[in-house]
């Protein structure tokens, strides 16, 4: 039976969350973050988790293996603003049990 | 003055939806919308990504059910007033109301609804720190009027469709265009990427890549701008700075209509109708917000359906309604179209 991972996420008021991830429901970072609302509505995931809009920036604090960034992604955060050299878009970023013990922080509302 | 039953705002599918369940009643329907296009978020984000959760499409293009529901609501002739927000409303003494828009366009409805989405869709400003000072003098979020650039310097930011595309149309009419990108990379159409890069050799554009804007000067107008590559920073002069990073939703002027807002959304009825703490203006779809809501385009297209019997009822007080099934009674449009079920051919065994 699949696991459920913990993950602390940092939102944006600087108050840090640890949650239990299922990794059995095909979700991803930012999924996680609107289950457990962690930021207010229609500021996270607007664009549906397409990487089509940045809303769910967020920046990895530690060393856990994320899958690799693809084109979508990569684009995305080329444009976006607040971006730094760990930021990922938690909506590319799906739940597996590899990232149990994740530590993110979400990047500033834009 | 533009007259109607039913002022819908927001032309995303549950906007256009509401207009064929209103259809169905008679009652006439005029859609307000920011964009410049019907379809709101399925247009404008993603067009061309497949929808998997609308009943009986296994898969579809979410520009392929704007297309339908455009089609699907043809006969019922909707009006539109499109690339206007709508700002202000009032209401009358007897009860409808005038929706008044950012460029003037009056509305006078017996209801209203809202149907916004996420809002209405705003341009994401980079973060620099003076900008707003620099708005209508300067910085331009949107090409309005291509001639305002003619034989003018401008400088454009950006690196998807909407940078590359301005890039090549106003290579011919400005006097200087600089494009300036994060990356090396664009993520626009591959010819709009190989149009600029031709241009680019033509003279008629200057690329300026991996750099970003980082500052604004001016005394009353944009003069010139600061821009960043590889952390040195040259101040280029510049009459226009045009940044292009794509929109963004928020709710807008409709957040001081004095509605109940909770968590960005509209608090609704559920129960009954789908109406607001004010009586005669409903919230549909993505925008409302009640106990168990589900954002998603099904429970959009219920909700519409919902209201529209409610506002049904509310014109035509006292009125007999009798719940109408399409594949009994067909659908009459107001254009004078009749659909209907063909008739079967009953033959006589002989």
């Amino acid at each position: 039976m699949a696991q459920d991972i913990t993950v602390k996420i940092t939102d944006r008021e600087g108050v840090v969350h640890e949650v239990q991830a299922p990794t059995d429901m095909a979700m991803n970072v930012m999924e996680l973050c609107r289950s457990y609302e962690l930021a207010p509505e229609g500021t996270i995931g607007i664009c549906g988790g397409m990487a089509m809009c940045a809303s769910c920036q967020c920046y990895v604090l530690n060393d856990v293996a994320l899958p690799e960034m693809e084109a979508d992604e990569e684009a995305m955060l080329s444009e976006a603003f607040y971006v730094k050299p760990n930021s990922r878009l938690g909506c590319q970023v799906p739940i597996t049990e590899a990232l149990d013990g994740l530590e993110i922080e979400l990047a500033p509302e834009s | 003055m533009i007259t109607t039953d039913i002022l819908i705002i927001g032309a995303g599918p549950t906007g256009l939806f509401a207009v064929f369940e209103a259809g169905l009643l008679k009652l006439k329907c005029h859609i307000i919308d920011a964009l410049p296009q019907q379809g709101g978020q399925l247009a404008e984000l993603y067009p061309k990504k497949p929808i998997f959760d609308i009943p009986g499409y296994p898969s579809v293009m979410a520009g392929e059910l704007v297309d339908n529901l455009m089609e699907q609501i043809k006969q019922f002739q909707p009006g539109f007033t499109l690339n206007e927000r709508a700002e202000t409303i009032d209401k009358l003494e007897d009860g409808t109301f005038i929706v008044t828009t950012n460029k003037g366009t009056k509305h006078h409805a017996k209801v209203v609804a809202i149907a916004g989405g996420l809002g209405s869709f705003e341009p994401r400003k980079p973060l620099i720190e003076n900008i707003a000072f620099y708005e209508d003098k300067g910085v331009e979020y949107f090409v309005k009027d291509p001639e305002l650039f003619r034989d003018k310097k401008i400088v454009i930011a950006g690196g998807g469709d909407s940078a590359l595309d301005w890039s090549i149309f106003l290579a011919d009419v400005a006097s200087e265009v600089t494009l300036v990108h994060r990356r090396n990379e664009f993520r626009g159409a591959l010819d709009s990427v190989e149009k600029v890069q031709e241009l680019k050799k033509l003279g008629k554009i200057n690329l300026i890549t991996p750099a970003e804007v980082t500052g604004i000067i001016g005394e009353q107008h944009v003069e010139g701008l600061a821009i960043t590559k590889h952390d040195e920073t040259k101040i280029i002069a510049t009459d226009y700075f045009i940044p292009l990073f794509g929109l963004t939703p928020k709710l807008g002027p409709i957040a001081n209509w004095g509605l109940e807002i909770e968590k960005n959304a509209i608090k609704v009825n559920n129960a009954l109708d789908y109406q607001t703490n004010i009586d005669g203006i409903y919230a549909i779809g993505d925008v409302n917000t009640y106990p168990g809501k589900l954002k998603l385009i099904l429970c959009g297209f219920h909700e519409a359906t919902l209201m529209c019997q409610s506002v049904y009822n509310r014109i035509n007080p006292g009125k007999k309604y009798v719940l109408k099934y399409t594949t009994v009674s067909g659908v009459d449009g107001f254009d004078g179209t009749r659909k209907e079920a063909e008739k079967q051919v009953v033959k006589a065994i002989e």
